[in-house]
């Protein structure tokens, strides 16, 4: 009895010892692998396929951050955590960093001392209906009963929408994606309500995705964004260079198809050849090998083509770009320079 | 033994600690108490050394701010500005709520299963040896999950009802089953105290005289005893006892003005009425016929712990087999029965917070899931959550082992 007791106190000081350790990126780079905490499923952004294999947006993500670190996109190890866990998995240690549809608030910013380093989505909560309802604005939903993923944002506004347009509603409390979708699909919600794009990615899963429509209204701001520890800001750096450096590859015309050629030599665009590490040392300042960013953007293409092949308007899904497009091209996606 | 090899008194040596048979145990049990010591001080330093390190700290204030979510089902006044205390609150009443639901049906269950599963009838028997066998070896979180599943797929939506011609139609057009759950008339007044005569006030009032009648009616108990231990005739007083129970009651209803709110389909859900929640029920009847096949196998022991001479004393004295199960077997049996039973209930209580699962909104998805996750303060929910259930099972252990010390053997 004591001895299990003692065997207890040395893990818990052993895991606290890892959570402590300085720096995030010397033991990634000691590990081998990226952990890299991600939905339980959500077609599109983070989902196994037939293969076990991970893909989607936020995968992507990992995938890059893995390549710019290891030079290996495929040394992650995903983790998947859900709207409760994921907090408590970033915060102990569990895992590196966090890439899923994670809301930037205040509060995870501040009070949960983690540190948001961009936002890779520009999202909003909307809400799923079946056509036969008869439902065209969120605000025909008095007395619906509405199912919601516990312990989210989505929560917060819905209690929110529905106390300041003075109707009523009953939350059902779910705990993954899939409940959700079986619950709301039995009839047992009138209506699912959670970040549009996660609804769209749910839509695209029913047998019959004509028959359900997304309501008009977009109740909240959801950025979404890859998220780590607070107060490890070179390993915070990586990761948000890395995320700015799939855009730049957008803003700048480099995609995996070109990439290699782009890298070869160094070329007339100063920008482009600072970001592939053909001239400078922006690799170097990050701690990492000078060609991280080419490494990054090969993973799986720039964030342009990792939009089209997970969630774009030729995927089951089906998203525009939207908020979403290039800030040279009306959306808000915008990365600060390489310099 | 001891009184021979006990050294002689007087001097003390230090190594007596580990030699002497009188001082050897406090030695051990002084230092389990400071290894034991140790390890929480450990944990203690371990736990502020870290939070320190993130820049966290130990504090409960979030309890006094507001919750901003909504929950389903509250016994309590609640909305999304009350705070997290009174999220917890409510948490803890349905909690109760399950807990109290599922001790009850699971102890009629368990008792008819034990009961049935010693019949003579073979088909009996075998019935209920299979649904010991199926429930008690498959764990609860499935059954919950079962439950909930099929209850969702089969029962129809609301949706179901409408129209001139429904594809389901309420049960006598009182009750409506739906997959999100049962809508049942719900009894209100229109003539009492309060607020519209409907204030909480008139059920206490409606309890307060129930209660009396429980009080009357075993006076009335107590003077028949008494008549028959002088007279030896026991005076009949069924209808007495009859009377005492129902009849206050129905004239107090009365005078309130009792009515019966039907449950009416309006908008998206049916309105008005009682509603059972698919979740709560999901629950409570996984809940209950989980551990029902537990206490059945209690049951099934404490009988056969009674001796078969006494059944068969009680046949030979010519009682019919219904009495003498109910007079000679169960009375001793429960005695065998109580101690094990009390723990069947304290793991209904814990066994309560797979709520999550189906969504029903207990502590744990309150103040341990939604309250946690929004604040971030998982360390104080967690500790207010361990709190919790160690006082509810400590409480639940006093009033049982209370019910024990009344049915067991005294001893004079």
């Amino acid at each position: 009895m004591k001895k299990t007791v003692l065997f207890g106190a040395l893990a818990v000081a052993g895991l606290s010892a890892a959570a402590a350790s300085a720096g995030t990126l010397d033991d990634v780079k000691a590990r081998g692998t990226l952990n890299c905490g991600v939905t339980t499923g959500l077609v599109g952004f983070a989902a196994p396929d037939a293969n076990g294999v991970w893909e989607g947006f936020d995968v992507g993500v990992c995938r890059a951050v893995a390549a710019a670190v290891l030079g290996d996109e495929t040394a992650v190890e995903f983790i998947p955590t859900t709207g409760k866990t994921r907090f408590t998995a970033l915060a102990s240690g569990e895992i590196d960093m966090l890439a899923r549809n994670t809301t930037w608030t205040f509060s995870r910013d501040v009070d949960l001392k983690f540190e948001f380093v961009g936002i890779n989505y520009y999202d909003g909560q909307g809400f799923l209906a079946p056509k036969a309802l008869g439902v065209t604005s969120a605000k025909d939903l008095d007395g619906a009963t509405v199912c919601v993923q516990t312990g989210t944002t989505t929560e917060l506004n819905l209690a929110d929408f529905f106390r300041s347009n003075n109707i009523s509603y009953e939350p059902v409390p779910i705990e993954t994606n899939a409940e959700g979708q079986q619950q709301y699909l039995a009839g047992a919600c009138d209506t699912y309500t959670t970040d549009a794009s996660g609804l769209a990615a749910t839509r695209a899963t029913f047998e019959n995705p004509g028959d359900h429509v997304l309501l008009p209204e977009i109740i909240s701001k959801e950025p979404l964004g890859p998220l780590v520890r607070h107060g490890d800001n070179d390993w915070a750096d990586v990761v948000r260079w890395t995320l700015n450096a799939l855009i730049t590859a957008e803003e700048l015309g480099v995609t995996s198809a070109n990439i290699e050629e782009l890298a070869a030599a160094p070329t007339n665009n100063p920008e482009i050849n600072r970001l592939l590490g053909t001239a400078g040392e922006l690799g170097g300042m990050l701690g990492l090998e000078p060609n991280w960013a080419m490494m990054a953007i090969k993973a799986g293409g720039n964030y342009g083509e990792l939009f089209e092949k997970n969630i774009g308007e030729n995927t089951p899904i089906g998203l525009a770009r939207g908020l979403n497009a290039m800030w040279t091209e009306g959306g808000l996606i915008y990365s600060p320079p390489f310099r | 033994m001891s009184a021979i090899s006990d050294p002689p008194r007087g001097s003390f040596s230090p190594a007596m600690l580990i030699n002497d048979t009188r001082y050897r145990s406090y030695t051990f049990q002084a230092l389990a108490a400071i290894v034991l010591a140790l390890c929480l001080g450990f944990f203690y330093l371990n736990v502020s050394t870290n939070l320190a390190a993130a820049g966290l700290n130990i504090s409960y204030d979030f309890l006094g701010s507001p919750a901003g979510y909504d929950i389903n089902q509250r016994l309590i006044e609640y909305d999304s500005q009350s705070t997290n205390a009174r999220a917890a609150i409510v948490g803890i009443l349905n909690t109760l709520l399950v807990a109290f639901l599922a001790c009850v049906t699971a102890t009629v269950f368990g008792v008819l299963a034990g009961v049935l599963r010693l019949s003579n009838n073979w088909l009996v028997s075998k019935l209920m040896a299979f649904y010991v066998e199926i429930f008690r070896n498959i764990p609860v979180l499935i059954w919950i999950l079962i439950i909930f599943t099929i209850m969702i797929a089969v029962l129809p939506g609301p949706r179901a009802f409408r129209g001139d011609e429904p594809e389901a139609r309420m049960f006598l057009d009182l009750v409506a089953f739906t997959n999100r759950g049962v809508y049942t008339p719900g009894p209100y007044f229109t003539r009492g105290l309060g607020a519209e005569g409907n204030g909480a006030i008139n059920w206490l009032i409606v309890i307060g005289v129930l209660v009396a009648s429980f009080f009357a009616t075993r006076m009335v108990t107590s003077r028949a005893n008494a008549t028959q231990e002088a007279t030896g005739i026991r005076p009949n007083t069924l209808w007495t006892n009859l009377a005492i129970w129902f009849l206050p009651v129905i004239v107090l209803l009365f005078v309130l003005g009792l009515k019966w709110d039907i449950p009416e389909l309006k908008g998206f859900n049916f309105a008005g009425g009682i509603k059972v929640g698919g979740p709560l029920i999901a629950l409570w009847f996984a809940l209950s016929i989980y551990t029902g096949a537990f206490i059945a196998e209690n049951v099934r022991a404490g009988i056969q712990a009674v001796s078969k001479g006494q059944t068969e004393a009680a046949g030979a004295l010519g009682l019919r087999p219904g009495r003498i199960m109910s007079l000679v077997v169960l009375p001793q049996a429960l005695r065998v029965i109580i101690p094990p039973l009390i723990s069947q209930y304290l793991n209904i209580t814990k066994n309560s917070s797979l709520a999550i699962a189906v969504g029903y909104a207990d502590i744990t998805a309150t103040l341990g899931g939604i309250t946690l996750n929004q604040t971030g303060r998982a360390i104080e929910c967690v500790l207010l959550l361990m709190l919790f259930y160690l006082t509810i099972s400590l409480l639940i252990s006093t009033f049982m082992n209370i019910y024990n010390n009344a049915v067991k053997l005294k001893e004079r």
